[in-house]
């Protein structure tokens, strides 16, 4: 098969995809791709209050994905650690999309978690937010439960998110999310 | 206890400065660890030793550019141990700083306020 980079490229194209990455998530690379989205947000002179929320919120994608991506194992040899990350402008809106492996058992909570999410309203969010801020619960990750709350609140609409079935113990999960200004 | 813990800033952590002799308690730049419980544990744990021989009184400083969720919970927790020492009915204060237009800093300061019960300003610089 010959890859269709055309094919690639145009869909980018369309989709104003301005950064898109796929493989394992490092802490070296989250942190080259915040230092270069950064300067992008810098050199097109994006308002400072824009700037600072597309920045939070891609902090806190690329850390959902660091901690949260389960490893792929397609078979007893192999091992897949990769996740895909994509960031594009359209109108004015930014959009950020990432996809990673998730293990079926693991689909429940998640979804529930987000489901339940999209039922607040901002002021209800706010309440759930300053209740999980004050549970002092942590996970063995270092993370604290309060990401997707946090993207929800700073983004204020809904989150969109699907979850592709890969094989009896694997699904994609992708979460789509728009940042107005 | 050591009389002072200092962390010096990094491209994702941020500048700690806990001096007890000179009474300088503050908290500045980013904090984006991806394991904000281990970079914040030796914070925390200085600060609870702090407070078992706290100065008379204690002027925390908040002034930070960007936090991920769970530095938040972290940052937190230090307001809770300053918390525990106002109770104690020894002076604290606690200042956290926001630039004119950084209204989720701002935001952010207003709430931990509304959640904690010791004398807490929200301030521009």
């Amino acid at each position: 098969m010959v890859l269709d980079i055309y094919g690639f490229y145009d869909k980018m194209e369309q989709n104003n995809i301005m950064l898109s990455f796929k493989g394992d998530i490092t802490s070296d690379l989250l942190t080259s791709i915040l230092q270069i989205m950064e300067a992008k947000l810098d050199n097109w002179q994006e308002e400072p209050k824009v700037k600072k929320k597309v920045y939070n919120v891609l902090v806190e994608c690329l850390q959902n994905l660091y901690h949260h991506m389960d490893e792929m194992s397609p078979n007893q040899d192999d091992k897949i650690r990769s996740a895909i990350f994509m960031i594009g402008k359209i109108d004015g809106q930014y959009n950020i999309i990432t996809g990673n492996y998730i293990k079926n058992e693991n689909i429940p909570n998640l979804q529930k978690l987000l489901e339940d999410i999209n039922l607040l309203s901002k002021e209800e969010l706010k309440e759930y937010y300053k209740a999980v801020l004050n549970n002092g619960e942590m996970s063995l990750k270092g993370g604290g439960g309060l990401g997707m709350i946090d993207i929800a609140r700073k983004t204020g609409g809904k989150l969109q998110f699907h979850f592709t079935p890969v094989d009896d113990n694997y699904s994609f999960f992708s979460l789509n999310i728009n940042i107005s200004q | 206890m050591k009389n002072s813990l200092i962390i010096e800033e990094t491209n994702d952590t941020p500048k700690i400065i806990l001096d007890k002799l000179n009474g300088v308690f503050e908290i500045s730049g980013r904090s984006l660890p991806e394991n904000a419980v281990k970079f914040y544990s030796p914070v925390l744990k200085w600060m609870e030793e702090y407070i078992v021989t706290p100065n008379q009184a204690t002027h925390f400083e908040f002034k930070l550019d960007y936090f991920n969720s769970a530095s938040t919970k972290k940052l937190f927790e230090v307001i809770t141990i300053l918390e525990k020492l106002s109770s104690n009915s020894l002076p604290v204060t606690v200042i956290w700083y926001h630039t004119k237009d950084d209204e989720l800093i701002r935001n952010r300061g207003l709430e931990i306020k509304e959640m904690v019960e010791l004398p807490f300003e929200v301030k521009m610089y």
